[in-house]
């Protein structure tokens, strides 16, 4: 299974590990050099008018960040993508464990789940439109559509993977369903969520920037498609990196939660 | 057919009335959303003009260009990541919060690159979509069972033999995985640029439609769209449930 709990490969993923700290630390530090110098020969090699260089991008972040307006984008953004998020994360929570704890309705949800994945949202962004209306309600709803269905196929995918014994003891101990959600689905299934709120951390951000390029007057992927028509590359690098430099620090944060959670779990299952 | 089978259908079926009878009763205005039999009109109006196939051939043949160059260039990245793995511990928190950007910005970078034709699209459904190759195919090679390796160093196999002896039947499904992920983004990719910026393709159809308020072609291209990625990725997911319950 695609995200499967692998106990041999999380014990073998744990021990290639080791102590880490400093050398990993210094490895960061020497790749972000590393991609700085490769953007630094792409910009040299293909002109500065269609890639800027990193320090010109730099300069024009601070610039676009010293400026007035900026605030109240950044807060547009923010406020949409952090309501999406959470509406997102609930929803998907909630589908995902009654799918996996209910088998048939697991079997019969996933390829539908799958298929609503794979489609391209971005082409139902006149449907969003025509429901929602232009403003912050489209783009929370875009927001969503992208980033739902992948935290709920994780979360069912984990509950799926729980342990027949733990229900078991669960029914021994006459536990409510709700109970048995809180206090048996959730921790043993918590790897795997995890994982599903990345992925869905990640698409949710990109729905909202979408719904903003076609659905706003306002916010960062307002100033991203204006930018994009005018053709200055300078602010489209500039906000893409914001947005680079956003995305990869809250992913490496759950990443190193994911990583302590499966840990965990292995040291558990170890003794 | 197998019992979720028949259930999920008559779930799908059941939906598609309850819409189709929301329609007709005039609870949602013809502005809004149309009837599903009136998609379906639609649909088969738009395969019956020239023009609307046009643009629709010319989407999956970008589509397709775009998987090859992933699956292609992706597997190979996958693999040498693969053989480092320090390189690759400090690129996990970079790979897993690539689909946070939205690539097709980069669309006017890769115009003025590539010029005014069909490349860039298919760029930018390639940048969407390699890296699922890339971190599918790491993940498969990563699970390989050492006890295999182990055996393919008894037996003295040559790297090559190992890599297609060994290696690559091993990580089978997950390669599949990724080659999936590469259907489904290069779609993706190349229909938002064609929504952006395009003078032609399926999502500059749907976005011209849309702008001259002609809700049946726009309903009727979707669903179009909707079945034509929808069916490939149902087919691709059997076969792929069928890959990892063989290897199991």
């Amino acid at each position: 299974m695609p995200g499967a709990v692998d106990v041999d490969q999380a014990v073998s993923a744990v021990r290639r590990e080791g102590p880490r700290g400093w050398s990993a630390l210094t490895d960061t530090v020497l790749l972000i050099v590393a991609a700085l110098m490769l953007w630094q020969a792409a910009t040299m090699l293909i002109g500065h008018e269609v890639l800027t260089s990193p320090l010109a991008t730099a300069r024009r972040l601070s610039a676009i960040m010293a400026d007035a307006d900026f605030p109240a984008h950044a807060w547009e953004t923010g406020r949409a993508f952090g309501t999406a998020l959470i509406i997102a994360l609930a929803g998907g929570l909630t589908v995902g464990i009654a799918l996996g704890a209910h088998r048939l309705s697991g079997q019969v949800a996933e390829p539908i789940l799958v298929a609503l994945y794979s489609i391209p949202k971005i082409t139902l962004y006149p449907v969003i439109l025509l429901l929602f209306g232009l403003g912050i309600s489209a783009k929370i709803a875009f927001g969503v559509i992208h980033g739902i269905i992948p935290v709920t196929i994780f979360t069912m995918n984990g509950v799926r993977n729980i342990n027949g014994v733990y229900f078991r003891a669960a029914r021994a101990m006459r536990l409510s369903g709700m109970q048995t959600a809180s206090n048996i689905i959730l921790p043993a299934a918590l790897p795997e969520i995890v994982s599903g709120f990345r992925l869905g951390f990640s698409l949710t951000l990109l729905g909202t920037l979408i719904g903003e390029m076609f659905a706003s007057q306002r916010g960062i992927g307002y100033m991203l498609v204006k930018a994009m028509e005018m053709n200055d590359v300078a602010t489209v690098m500039a906000l893409a990196l914001l947005l680079i430099v956003l995305a990869t620090t809250a992913s490496a944060v759950l990443l190193v939660i994911d990583r302590r959670l499966r840990q965990s779990m292995v040291a558990q299952l170890g003794d | 057919m197998t019992r979720p089978g028949k259930y999920r259908w008559a779930l799908i079926i059941a939906a598609l009335a309850l819409l189709e009878a929301a329609c007709r009763l005039g609870f949602f205005s013809r502005q809004t959303i149309i009837a599903p039999t009136a998609m379906a009109a639609g649909a088969w109006q738009a395969l019956g003009s020239a023009e609307m196939r046009g643009h629709i051939l010319i989407t999956l043949a970008s589509v397709a260009q775009s998987i090859i160059l992933a699956v292609v260039v992706g597997f190979a990245i996958g693999a040498a990541l693969y053989c480092l793995p320090r390189l690759r511990r400090t690129l996990d928190p970079f790979l897993a919060s690539y689909y946070a950007v939205p690539t097709f910005v980069f669309y006017p970078v890769f115009i003025v690159l590539f010029g005014l034709n069909r490349w860039p699209l298919v760029a930018i459904g390639f940048v969407f979509a390699v890296m699922a190759v890339i971190i599918n195919t790491l993940d498969g090679l990563s699970r390989v069972p050492r006890g295999v390796r182990r055996a393919a160093k008894v037996m003295k196999l040559t790297p090559v033999q190992h890599l297609f002896f060994v290696m690559l039947p091993a990580a089978a499904p997950w390669l599949f995985t990724g080659a999936k992920f590469a259907v489904v983004y290069s779609f993706v990719g190349v229909i938002a640029g064609e929504f952006v910026l395009s003078g032609a393709g399926l999502g500059h159809a749907i976005a011209f439609a849309y702008n001259s308020f002609d809700n049946t072609a726009m309903y009727g291209l979707m669903l179009l769209l909707f079945l034509i990625v929808g069916g490939i990725n149902m087919q691709l997911w059997t076969w792929e449930q069928r890959l990892y319950a063989r290897r199991g």
